[in-house]
This record gives structure tokens, C-alpha cells and sequence, in this order.
């Protein structure tokens, strides 16, 4: 395919656009919650009634804790959106919305949110993750087009370091320096990875991603080997996401039976071919140097920094690894251009950045927001504050390598350093929020326990220090807490944060050393003293 | 790493060091001893210690000078108190996992994690044991016994196993505090390709890894009346046993060795390098048939068990091309329980062999059920039945559990006046020393092999090519106008690439020498502990030295062993020579199934 068979493709699809039809949510979240049965019942009811409805799937529009949730459109009526449309509901909605063309009240469900900015997530929810057509429509593979015939491989490395981006992994490295780093290193191969091996407990940005939008993601990758000149690259993705997988693999059948995958792409020079690869469960494949000793079929062991990845990476080969979110961010910056992105989000950090926001807050699922927005507006705004009218208490961002941000700190634009000055970390973007009933002990406990399971066992500081401080904190939460025990969490700490040999055993004691900052009476309470012992 | 220099400041001094130094050997090069634990150079540098931690200005973190290099400009701190404090919370960690029963550990003396947890200031332990369950001990070989809850996971026997030997017997296996370092499906050492080498225990910086301990059963046999007990010596020992008791390595103490060995209470100290001479004359021989004969060549050396169990495992098609000669220990067993037995009208089941071996692997050959050749020398002629069989040699210890054995008795061995040993199986030439040097054999064998064929006196004795601690080293001997091109291999990964060249047709060489252990017997796994590259170098000169001095350096000059042929053996390569001499291999599956 070329780049005028491209466009000819785009136009075709968007005129073939319906102008009534009905989505419906079908990532995991959806289907968890029934999508499928109700997709079905949908199916069999239309053509009861014999109506010609454009039916189709799509991933997640955001809101996990409305699903199964359907989007329907009807020529002359505004969009709607139905929140938890399990099947027995669908006669009702189908006799009100399509029949009678009365929105279903009590159902609907408004997710127009002017807080929020889909960059990342711009097709979740609207195209069918199935169809090369649905991305294409939407200018899919429009930026590579443009890439591959107005740009050198330099210029889309200036253009992404003008943009601002950072790694949307957790550490925020500059995207385009870590590029032009890969590209500098002579080499006959050259690699690109896509990390999608996330796993801090409660975020699942990438899976919706990877669920939702594939295409992009691909495109993004293509982006990247273009610039840093590999012809080969790597999906990454833990095989607890079997949708992800299955999607990203029709995704790349797709590609390859439209040419977009192969040699000399769009008769260009820029050859290039994809592969997957599963994870097989161990947290730690997430860290880089582990995760290329995965797929090289060796043991997920990390090993030291220097030499990088992109110097010496998989199979000794210079190697860019980026994360999911930030390659799903190529697209846009390209097509659109830096100084587009740039003007989005704060000083430092630019763009938008993808949460999944869960713990004890009303309106849980992913929220895309510009950087620089605030917590309160993420935790109150848009998901609504505490559930069952409790005070939030905080939050909890940045996975088992984070921390807890207390309720006061709310005011703070989400930014890579204004979290880290917090004592959190702006992370890969799980925020877990917490109200008055919970104990930030407990929290810790089972950030820690995460750790410890999770720690490969190579280094002696994380595989014992974990474990020695999840036995302190068991310890204390159980009321035999001693008064020593705090300075021996702070010198493990030390130790972990300072002597481990990857990110996984320095960030572990993270989630002790923020709760310690913000919450140390809690700690102390459950410390029985000499005296208040009784003994 | 290139000729550039590059600058940096450690602990505020100036130091130029070449482009890709690490820090490790910058401070050292500072005259700044950064402790470490799991570091090996060359072999281990896993960084999972944790313990040579260094402050490097403007890093995130510490930074492991094992494995960091130096940069320019960079400025290190090696003594700041947040290094000090990282490293002695790290083996604080460590000990609490540690058992604490130091005090009737075989590495008591020479345990790597208790020195440096003194030196550290580690004067408290906080914290409870964290590991996994209490781990079984693996007592499933006939050389090692592994205990893994004294593992610290520095990671450095499976390096040296993996890398050095190339024989993969053990990994690490699990995660977290459950990980532990074991053998496929936990089989055990006994059932897997583990040889036997010993190397992981050389460098165990614990008491994870010893040798099955045989003092007992020597005790035993030394205390009872009934029982001849002859001892056998290999050369290497006598390069190194002197620094068990304090004596800087290369001291060659054979005559105190022999004094000692005497007061142990053995009724007679002899030397397997008496049975080296006389494995020269048949392997020597041997070695002549096959090329007079269009015989499997390249031939190569069998005085190894590490290696031959390798072979089995691994080379099953080279097995013709081994000599079948037995090893010296063994053919010593032979002789001892046959020919001294019957020369001095002994019930060979009264006479019990003790081998005092630098060498693990050597307590496994010895349990080979065929190494019983005098039993069946006996078994018509005593009217034995199978079930009154006899091993060769009985105990084999190692120079480590002789020295122990020499301290139990209170034998101030220093102090002691040197004394010879005794005949006939204790005399011996230079030849037979250097079989403790990795090329030894093969020299030996060339200084016998050379005069046999060309009738003529070989004028310079030594081989230098074929000497050092090299992995592979060549050479090329004219034979009467046959020109044989020879080579040697110490550490069985450098053997691997001789081994399969032949296996690929390919292999220029007539006879080749393999030795297990990096350096040959000097540095086997039963010799004291540090055995390092510097030691090996140093027993190396010993033994050259001890080669230099002994009035015959040529195996077939050995009057004893000339006076074996004549009232035994008939001539090298006879009926009875290959029923007590030599031995056959069979190819071994990679675990037991």
C-alpha cells in the first residue's frame, strides 16, 4: 500500500460510515461484566425487529465501573451513552432508543468530560479493534505515511524531542534522546521492544490500549524503528492480557496482509516486521535489562546498567525499549507536529498522561488528563470523590514502586516531578485511592508483599530486605510492633533503595518510607510502648 | 578495553587507570580495597551482593564497582558513612538467613561471609531468617554435599560451572526468599552431569558446598589392628598441603608431608606418583600401538575423572578415543592389593588403600563399581564370592581432610624433619610430579614416548609450551622423522573446543591432554582454600622446582617400576597389565532417569 492507496482507503471507509449505529464496550472490563452476552442479545433483538443497525465492538471508552456500557446513534438524536446494559435490558432499550426514539433516562449516562484530553486514548471506544478500516478512517497509518516520505530519520527524532515526550513506563526518560541514543550506536540490527508487560496492581492503561486501539501502537512502533533504523521489533505483552495479545496479533495479520508490515513499506526504503512475545508472570519482566533476557528465551534476571539497552540490548543488539502509552503517543505528535503536543501539559511534562483510577472512588476506569491537571480534579471531577460519601483519605500512585499522597497535597499538578518531590512516583499510572477506613499500614503491606512475591531473588538486598520488612510491618499490624522497628524499616530502606541492582528492589521500600513521611502517628498507634504495655 | 587513560578521583586522590577498568580494580589500583563478596574476577560478575557498593558523585545510587567502569572525571567515595552503613545492612541481611553455627562448619577457618562481616563492623544480627523452608541437605553425590541453607546466592559456583567447566549441573531455581540454587527437578548432584570437579566449593565463599567427609572411615582403618594401611600420595599435594598450616602457597613440604602422614599411624607412606610412572609406561605405550597401528587418534589422557565422567555425559562418541589406561590413584589400588600383597603374603582384604587426592572427583572414581580389578585378581585364587567384593582403594581424602586429620592429631607439621618414602611403591621420577601441573602428563609422557621410539636420549627435558596456566596450549614433537602435533586443556570449557573439533573431523592433533580443573591437579577442588590464579601460579613453580631436583626425570627409568615389569607385569600393554591396568567407558545419560 502506498500512501495514495492509503488515503483512497481512508475515504472509502469514513463514506461508508453509518450515520445510526450501536458500540459497545468489549475490552475486558466490558466483557467481564457481560458486553458479550449483551453484543448477542443486541444481535438476535435488531433482527427481530428487523432493524439495520450498524452493530459493532470497541474498547474501552473509560468509565470500567459503568459496564457493560453501550453507546448508541441514531440519525436526528444525540449520542448516548448506557451504563451497565447487561442482555435483559436490551429489549427495553432497543423498543425505547430505536422504536419509540426515547432515551432510556435511567440508564444513560453522561461521559462528556471537558477535563479530560484523549490523545492516547483517541480511538478507544470508537473503533472496532478488529478493523485495520476502523483505524484507517480515522487517519490511521497517516503519520507513517507522512513520516516515511517527508522525514529523515533525524528529523523525526528532533521532532519527538521537541515534543516533550517522555516514557510513559514510569521513569520519564526523554523518549527522543533515548532514540537518538539507539540510533547512534553502529550496529547491523537493530531493535525495537514494546514493554507491554505491565503489572503494578491496578493499572491497566496499557491494556486498554493494547485492547482498544492496537493499530496505533503498531504505528507507533513502526515510527520508532523507522527512527532508530531496526527493521525488527518486539511486543512484550504478560500473558495475563489474552485479548491485548489476540488483538495486537490480528492487528499485526492485518498489516501484513495490507503491506503496511514487510519490506519497503509504502515504497519506501523502511523495511520492517513484528513479533510477540508472552510473558510468562514474573513482575520484573517490566524492567528492562529482565525483559530482553525474557524474550532472548533466558531466565527474566535484570542485570547491571551500563550498558544500556540501546547499546547493548536483546541479543547484544542495540534495542529501544518504550512503553505502550508512549508509543500510542507517536501518532498524534507526528501527524500533528511537536509544537501541538509541546502546548500541551506543564514545564517539564508534556502532553496528557492515562490513569487507571481505582480504589474507593465512584467512577473508577481510565482518565486521560493533560499534565499539570490536578488530584482533585482526577479524584473529585471525574470520578466523582469517595463512594458512599467518605472523605478520601489519599491516594496511591506509581504501583509498589510509588507512594501515598495525602488529601492536603491534592492541589498538586500531576507532573514526573512534582509526584517524585511528593515522595510517589508519577509511575505507569495506577492511582488507587483510599478513604477514612483504610490503614495505610495495610496498604503498605500489600505493596511490600507484591515486592517480595515479585523479587527475582538475585540481589541480596531486595530479596532479603523485602522480606525482613514485610515481617516488621506484619509485625506491627499484628500489635507486637516495637519502637526499634521504625529505625530498622528506615535502614533496610537505605539499603534496598540505595544497594539493589534494579528498579523493582530500589523502589520497593517506597510505599514504607511515603506512608512513614505522611502517616507515621498510624504506625506509632499500633507500636505498643514499654509503658502502655502494661508490663 | 583500549590504551586510553582515563582520569578519576577515588576518595579524593587522582588516579589514571586504562578505559574500561572497572571501579573494583581502580581502587585497588588506589590502594583502596573495596570489600567484596560475590565477585569472581572474570568468572562472576552477577553484582548480586550487593556488598562492594561505592558513593559515585551524581549517581541516583551506589553503584557496584564490580561491574561499574570507570569514567572520566568521575569522583568515588569508597568510605562514606552511607557506603558503610549500605554494606553493613546488606550482610546483616545476609546473615540473618545465615545459620549461626560456625563453630562446626568445615569453613570455620576460611569462610568468606564471616570475615567480612567482622571486617564490616557487623556486630549484631536484628533480624530474623527469612528463606524458604529449611532446605534438605544434597547428599546424593559421592564427592559433594550441598547445603543450601548455608547459600548466601553469591552466585559463583554456578558461574564456574557454567562458564569455566561448561557442565551446567546446578542453577539457581525459584525467586524471591525460595530461591535456591539446585540441580535439574532437584534431582541431586549424584544424578545429574555434575564431575565431581569441586570448583563450585573452591569458590564458595560458605560451607554451602563441602566434600563428603571420609577422615572417619580412615580413622577407623588406622585404629584397627588387623589392617595394612598404606596411603598413596598425588603430586599436587605436596604443592599445597604446607598452606593449611600457614605456609605461603608453593612451599613444597613432601618430606614433612611424609613425616606426617607416618605419625597419622599409616604402615606405609607411599606415592601414587609411583603409579604415574608406571600409567606413562603403559599410556606411552598405548599411545605407540595406536600410531603404529592406525588406532583412534587423536588419543587423549585419562587421569581425570572429572573429565572422564564429562566424556561420558557429553562426548559419548569419543569414547575410543580415550586411553583406556586407568588413572594413577587407581592403578596404585591395583597394585597395592595384587603385587605388594602377594609380594609380602598379605590377605589383600586386610590391606586398605588410602589416596590423599587434590581432588573431589577422585572419591567418586574410587566408588566406580569397576574399580575393583584386585578383587577379581583374588577371587579364584581365595575362592572369593561376589558378595566379599573389594574396592581398589578404600578412602580417598582430599588435602584439605588430610591436613584436618593431621591437626586432629596434634602433628606440628611445620616443625617436623622430612623424612622419604617408603619402597617400593613410594619411589618415583620427575615426570611423575608435573602430573600435578596442568601439560605434565602430556611432558611426561613425551620424555618417555620420545626416547621408546627414537632409541635416542631426549636433551632437553622440558617442554615449555606445554607449561603454564593457558587454557589450551600445542606443541609439536618430531617422533623419528613423525611429526605429532600435541595439545593440552586445563578446565573443561577449554577442553570442549579440542573435543569438538574432533568430533567435527577436524582436530590436527595425535594426543592431547585433558585436565578437569583450571591449572590441572594444583588446582583441583580438593586443595586448600584460596586456590585462586595467583596460588595456582605459585603451586606451579613448586612443582616444576620439585621436577628440577629429583635425581630421575623420566617415567621408564623409574628402577621400581622396571622391577614391577619384571616380577608382575611381563611388559606395558600385557594380559595382566590390562586386567589391573586399564578400564573401559560407557556413555552416561545427563541425569538419571
Amino acid at each position: 500500500m502506498n500512501r495514495d492507496e492509503l488515503k483512497k482507503m481512508r475515504d472509502e471507509a469514513s463514506a461508508r460510515e453509518k450515520k445510526t449505529w450501536i458500540r459497545v464496550g468489549m475490552a475486558t472490563c466490558g466483557v467481564a461484566a457481560g458486553a458479550q452476552e449483551t453484543f448477542f442479545a443486541l444481535r438476535e433483538e435488531l433482527k427481530k425487529q428487523k432493524l439495520a443497525v450498524e452493530l459493532k465492538k470497541c474498547g474501552c471508552v473509560g468509565r470500567c465501573s459503568a459496564e457493560p456500557l453501550v453507546e448508541v446513534a441514531v440519525e436526528g438524536m444525540p449520542t448516548v451513552f448506557y451504563r451497565h446494559l447487561t442482555k435483559d435490558k436490551v429489549p427495553q432499550l432497543v423498543e425505547s432508543h430505536f422504536l419509540k426514539k426515547t432515551v432510556l433516562r435511567d440508564q444513560a449516562v453522561p461521559l462528556e468530560d471537558p477535563k479530560q484530553l484523549r490523545i492516547v486514548l483517541r480511538n478507544c471506544g470508537v473503533v472496532d479493534p478488529d478493523s485495520i478500516r476502523d483505524y484507517i478512517a480515522r487517519d490511521g497509518y497517516a503519520a507513517l505515511a507522512k513520516v516515511l516520505a517527508e522525514m529523515t530519520p533525524e528529523q523525526v527524532i528532533e521532532e519527538v524531542k521537541k515534543s516533550g515526550l517522555r516514557g510513559r513506563g514510569g521513569a520519564g526518560f526523554p523518549t527522543g534522546l533515548k532514540w537518538d541514543l539507539t540510533r547512534k550506536v553502529p550496529s547491523d540490527q537493530k531493535y525495537v521492544i514494546c514493554n507491554g508487560d505491565e503489572g503494578d496492581p491496578g493499572a491497566y492503561m496499557d491494556r486498554g490500549v493494547l485492547e482498544g486501539d492496537p493499530h496505533s501502537v503498531i504505528e507507533g512502533m513502526m515510527i520508532a524503528g523507522y527512527a532508530i533504523g531496526a527493521d525488527k521489533g518486539f511486543f512484550y505483552i504478560r500473558a495475563e492480557y489474552p485479548l491485548a495479545v489476540e488483538r495486537i496479533e490480528k492487528a499485526i495479520k492485518q498489516c501484513h496482509a495490507n503491506k503496511l508490515l514487510g519490506q519497503n513499506i509504502m515504497g519506501s526504503a523502511f523495511s520492517f516486521d513484528l513479533e510477540v512475545r508472552l510473558g510468562a508472570g514474573a513482575f520484573v519482566c517490566g524492567e528492562e535489562t529482565a525483559l530482553i533476557a525474557s524474550i532472548e528465551g533466558r531466565r527474566g534476571y535484570p542485570h547491571p546498567r551500563p550498558p544500556y539497552p540501546s547499546v547493548k540490548g536483546l541479543w547484544d543488539k542495540p534495542t529501544c525499549i518504550n512503553n505502550v502509552e508512549t508509543l500510542a503517543n507517536l501518532p498524534p505528535i507526528l501527524a500533528k507536529g511537536a509544537a501541538w503536543f509541546s502546548g500541551i501539559g506543564m514545564d517539564k511534562s508534556k502532553g496528557t498522561k492515562v490513569f487507571a483510577v481505582t480504589g474507593k472512588v465512584k467512577n473508577s476506569g481510565l482518565v486521560e488528563v493533560p499534565m499539570g491537571t490536578t488530584l482533585r480534579d482526577i479524584v473529585y471531577a471525574i470520578c466523582g470523590g469517595a463512594a458512599g460519601g467518605k472523605k478520601v483519605k489519599a491516594v496511591q500512585t506509581g504501583g509498589p514502586s510509588g507512594g501515598v499522597i495525602p488529601e492536603q497535597y491534592f492541589d498538586t499538578p500531576v507532573g514526573y516531578e512534582n509526584l517524585q518531590s511528593l515522595g510517589s512516583i508519577m509511575g505507569s499510572g495506577g492511582m488507587i485511592v483510599m478513604d477514612e477506613d483504610d490503614s495505610m499500614v495495610d496498604i503498605t503491606k500489600f505493596y511490600l508483599g507484591f515486592c517480595v512475591d515479585e523479587s527475582c531473588g538475585k540481589c541480596a538486598p531486595c530479596r532479603v530486605g523485602g522480606t525482613q520488612m514485610l515481617r516488621i510491618l506484619n509485625r506491627i499490624s499484628a500489635g507486637d510492633g516495637e519502637p526499634a522497628d521504625l529505625e530498622k524499616l528506615r535502614d533496610i530502606s537505605l539499603a534496598m533503595q540505595k544497594a539493589s541492582l534494579c528498579g523493582l528492589g530500589q523502589t520497593a521500600p517506597n510505599p514504607v518510607l511515603s506512608t512513614l513521611r505522611y502517616f507515621e502517628p498510624e504506625y506509632r498507634a499500633l507500636i505498643k510502648t514499654p509503658a502502655s504495655s502494661g508490663k | 578495553m583500549t590504551d586510553e587513560l582515563i582520569t578519576l578521583k577515588i576518595d579524593g586522590k587522582e588516579v589514571q587507570v586504562a578505559e574500561g577498568t572497572t571501579l573494583l580494580k581502580a581502587c585497588k589500583q588506589a590502594g583502596v580495597d573495596v570489600p567484596s563478596l560475590c565477585y569472581l574476577d572474570g568468572i562472576n560478575e552477577e553484582a548480586s551482593c550487593s556488598v562492594c557498593m561505592v558513593e559515585v558523585k551524581n549517581a541516583r545510587t551506589l553503584v557496584r564497582s564490580c561491574v561499574t567502569k570507570a569514567t572520566n572525571g568521575a569522583e568515588v567515595s569508597t568510605n562514606t558513612e552511607r557506603v558503610r552503613r549500605a554494606r553493613r545492612i546488606n550482610v546483616e541481611l545476609l546473615l540473618a538467613n545465615h545459620p549461626q553455627d560456625c563453630f562446626v562448619c568445615d569453613r570455620n577457618e576460611t569462610c568468606e561471609l564471616r570475615r567480612l562481616a567482622h571486617n564490616l563492623g557487623v556486630r549484631q544480627v536484628r533480624f530474623p531468617k527469612t528463606s524458604g523452608p529449611r532446605w534438605e541437605l544434597d547428599t546424593s553425590s559421592p564427592s559433594l554435599v550441598r547445603d543450601p541453607n548455608k547459600c548466601v546466592l553469591c552466585r559463583r559456583c554456578i558461574s564456574v560451572c557454567n562458564r569455566v567447566q561448561t557442565v551446567n549441573a546446578i542453577d539457581a531455581t525459584q525467586r524471591g526468599r525460595r530461591t535456591v540454587v539446585s540441580t535439574f527437578m532437584d534431582m541431586g548432584l549424584g544424578s545429574v552431569s555434575c564431575v565431581n570437579c569441586g570448583q563450585c566449593l573452591l569458590v564458595c565463599p560458605t560451607g554451602a558446598i563441602v566434600e563428603t567427609n571420609a577422615t572417619a572411615g580412615v580413622w577407623q582403618a588406622l585404629s584397627d589392628p588387623e589392617k595394612t594401611v598404606l596411603v598413596e600420595v598425588a603430586p599436587a599435594v605436596r604443592a599445597s598441603i604446607g598452606e593449611e598450616f600457614g605456609l605461603p602457597p608453593g612451599t613444597r613440604v613432601t618430606g614433612k608431608m611424609v613425616a606426617a602422614l607416618r605419625k597419622l599411624g599409616f604402615n606405609k607412606v607411599f606415592d601414587t606418583q609411583f603409579t604415574a610412572d608406571l600409567t606413562i609406561m603403559e599410556e606411552g605405550h598405548e599411545l605407540i600401538e595406536r600410531l603404529t597401528h592406525k588406532g583412534v587418534l587423536p588419543m587423549i589422557t585419562s587421569c581425570s575423572p572429572g573429565w572422564i565422567k564429562f566424556a561420558e555425559h557429553f562426548y559419548p562418541r569419543l569414547m575410543k578415543n580415550i586411553s583406556s589406561c586407568k588413572s594413577p590413584q587407581q592403578m596404585f589400588g591395583a597394585v597395592a592389593k595384587t603385587y605388594y600383597a602377594q609380594k609380602l603374603g598379605l590377605d589383600p582384604r586386610r590391606v586398605t588403600v588410602v589416596s590423599i587426592m587434590p581432588c573431589t572427583a577422585k572419591k567418586y572414581e574410587a566408588k566406580r563399581p569397576e574399580m575393583v580389578a584386585a578383587f577379581h585378581f583374588w577371587k579364584d585364587k581365595l575362592h572369593l564370592k561376589e558378595s566379599d567384593v573389594f574396592p581398589d582403594v578404600d578412602y580417598v581424602l582430599t588435602t584439605r581432610e588430610a591436613a584436618r586429620m593431621m591437626k586432629e592429631a596434634g602433628i606440628k607439621f611445620v616443625d617436623l624433619p622430612e623424612e622419604t618414602f617408603d619402597s617400593p611403591l613410594g619411589m618415583s621420577t620427575g615426570a611423575a610430579v608435573i602430573f600435578g601441573a596442568t601439560g605434565g602428563v602430556m611432558e611426561a609422557a613425551l620424555r618417555t614416548a620420545y626416547e621408546v621410539v627414537t632409541k635416542k636420549k631426549l636433551e632437553r627435558l622440558d617442554f615449555g609450551d606445554l607449561r603454564g596456566l593457558k587454557g589450551i596450549k600445542t606443541t609439536e614433537v618430531d617422533l623419528n622423522g613423525t611429526k605429532i602435533k600435541v595439545a593440552v586443556a586445563n578446565s573443561l570449557g577449554a577442553a570442549r573446543k579440542l573435543l569438538d573439533e574432533i568430533e567435527e573431523g577436524k582436530s590436527p592433533y595425535t594426543f592431547i591432554e585433558i585436565m578437569t580443573c583450571p591449572g590441572g591437579c594444583l588446582g583441583g577442588g580438593g586443595q586448600p582454600i584460596p586456590t585462586d590464579t595467583e596460588v595456582r601460579e605459585k603451586r606451579k613453580m613448586a612443582i616444576y622446582e620439585e621436577d628440577r631436583n629429583m635425581p630421575i626425570r623420566k617415567s621408564h627409568e623409574n628402577p621400581h617400576v622396571q622391577q614391577l615389569y619384571k616380577e608382575f607385569f611381563g611388559e606395558p600393554l600385557s594380559d595382566k597389565a590390562h586386567h589391573l591396568l586399564h578400564t573401559a567407558y560407557a556413555a552416561r545419560p545427563l541425569y538419571r532417569r
